[in-house]
């Protein structure tokens, strides 16, 4: 099992979530951060005052999977997040020691694999 | 000549213009207040559909509203009354009265207080188009349709419809229009829906769900629209007077049965009456009575609010499915509730309320006026705002692209965030200015 942490473009959020919704990776959660990866400033102003925004607004999303899922996840990822400009993100992949299903009690990969809706 | 001097000199000493001119000081005072009660609709508007867009868009949203109260008055001012209410011929005015010139304080109501009431008009028109285009359009090239778009769409519709007697090519057909069902909103409807057909639907238009992300704002714009319009149609009576008063009522009274029909609608269909339901059914009862406020009675005006709930309602529901990205309904709302309005006030026109007769006291050819009004104005709507936008698609580019439509127009557009995440501003200070806008 692995933990996937990826860190995104907020734009490119729907557009990452459609490719791992069709890749069947389901379970994941998702946060707004904010965060500093040396990418282009954006300068506002703000009645003749101009700023520069030090940092980025990022989408993070915190994806645990089964080994065989890792790389479809990725893939996914890669695809869909990328533009080409700096500041598209990092994943990252971290091991996962334990996992628990609250509802169930099951754990590890069962506990990573998704319900069979019914 | 001699009269400007005189003007001048008017301006220069208050107490002699109240003196010497023939001021009815009942109208004036009435017009003045109505003025700014119009005015503050396109704040409203921009509040209304503020709140209607994703929040990466509602900077952009809100001053396509403020940049027609910038550039839509001044071309006004210097263009668009004259050739809205210059005699001209049958279908456009001249420039008599262009560059303000020979617009004194005389008159019951100072002619030049006209220029302004019927300046905040054209502003909350040129807005209402904006509803349709947003969260694509780039902002320079609306500022640029619009003041073309008052000069050369709405200021010829104006004179169809308002313009003097005898020089007017619907007036004289004997088209009612009380305060701009055609003009206002069927023409800034169908610029809307062509606006759509140049520019094309949003890139996620039919894959995502774009959600209101302030609806306290709709409602908080749609009351305030209610509130400016009692100046809207009460002052299209030009007077204080009765005809004032009845349209002042009906713009009470035909919202009301508007948003009590649709609520029951909703709750008939869905189970639930929602707020953004209620504000859209306010704005279509009032676009409905707009063309019939002084001409229908109160009753009259009741049926022709509950009457209009209906096709905009449905109307509504269906867009999504047409594949026409008209993002905030304005042809749902202002095109099919302005055609609505402007046939029902065929029928509900009233002579014992100080109209003509209408089809209920047996003028039956009046409803047929009433569709050839309708059809004129989608016209000439149609035409017009189709070569302005390719004019102004020769000059300008029309469309942002795809990752600004991504990132949001707000910080693309404007360099602006409606609202900023404050940490991590950085000062630049002058000289250092690097990376422009992302």
């Amino acid at each position: 099992m692995k933990m996937i942490v990826a860190i995104i473009r907020p734009e490119k959020l729907n557009d990452v979530l459609e490719a791992l919704f069709k890749a069947e990776v389901r379970g994941l959660t998702i946060s707004r951060v904010q965060g500093h990866g040396g990418g282009t400033e954006r300068v506002e102003t703000y009645r003749g005052t101009t700023v520069k925004m030090g940092l980025y607004d990022k989408v993070k999303l915190e994806i645990g999977v089964s080994e065989a899922f890792v790389e479809p996840t990725i893939q996914a990822i890669l695809t869909a997040a990328r533009t080409g400009e700096v500041g598209d993100g990092k994943i990252f992949v971290l091991p996962v020691e334990r996992v628990v299903r609250i509802r169930t009690g099951e754990e590890n990969e069962a506990a990573v694999t998704p319900v069979k809706p019914s | 000549m001699m009269m400007r001097l005189g003007t001048l000199f008017l301006f220069l000493l208050p107490g002699a213009a109240l003196a010497a001119g023939d001021t009815d000081t009942g109208t004036t005072a009435w017009m003045l207040v109505s003025t700014a009660l119009v005015l503050l609709m396109t704040p409203a508007l921009a509040f209304f559909y503020g709140g209607l867009v994703r929040q990466k868009n509602v900077l952009n949203t809100m001053m396509m509203s403020f940049g027609a109260l910038g550039f839509v008055t001044l071309v006004w001012a210097l263009f668009g009354y004259s050739i809205a209410y210059g005699s001209g011929n049958k279908f456009v005015g001249d420039l008599s009265m262009a560059f303000l010139n020979g617009l004194d304080l005389s008159g019951e109501m100072p002619a030049l207080l006209d220029v302004a009431f019927q300046g905040t008009f054209a502003v909350i028109t040129a807005a209402l188009i904006s509803g349709s285009l947003v969260g694509r359009m780039r902002f320079p090239a609306w500022l640029l349709f619009i003041a073309l778009w008052t000069v050369f769409d709405y200021a010829v519709l104006a004179h169809w419809v308002w313009g003097p007697a005898g020089s007017a090519f619907l007036k004289d057909l004997g088209a009612l229009d009380f305060a701009g069902g055609t003009v206002v909103h069927i023409n800034a409807a169908v610029a809307g829906v062509v606006g759509v057909a140049v520019l094309g639907a949003r890139k996620d238009f039919g894959r995502l769900a774009f959600l209101p992300h302030n609806i306290p704002f709709v409602l908080l714009g749609a009351g305030l629209l209610w509130f400016g319009w009692f100046g809207f149609n009460g002052g299209s009576a030009y007077g204080a007077n009765g005809a004032a008063a009845l349209a002042f009522t009906n713009t009470f009274l035909a919202p009301a049965a508007t948003m009590s029909v649709w609520m029951l609608l909703e709750l008939w269909r869905h189970g639930r009456a929602t707020a953004v339901g209620a504000a859209t059914a306010a704005v279509v009862g009032l676009v409905a009575v707009t063309p019939a406020a002084g001409f229908v009675g109160p009753l009259g005006a009741i049926w022709l609010g509950a009457i209009a709930a209906f096709p905009s309602f449905f109307f509504i529901l269906a867009r999504p499915r047409l594949g026409l990205d008209d993002s905030l309904d304005v042809f749902g709302a202002h095109g099919i509730g302005g055609i609505t309005g402007a046939v029902l006030t065929g029928v509900f026109a009233s002579e014992a309320w100080g109209g003509t007769p209408g089809l209920l006291e047996g003028n039956a050819a009046q409803v047929g006026i009433q569709v050839v009004a309708v059809a004129a104005a989608i016209a000439l709507s149609a035409v017009a705002s189709f070569v302005l936008f390719k004019l102004v698609g020769l000059v300008l580019p029309l469309r942002a692209t795809q990752r600004e439509e991504a990132v949001g127009l707000d910080a693309v557009q404007h360099g602006e965030e409606a609202y900023p995440t404050t940490e991590g501003a950085i000062l630049v200070l002058d000289g250092e200015r690097a990376g422009g806008a992302a």
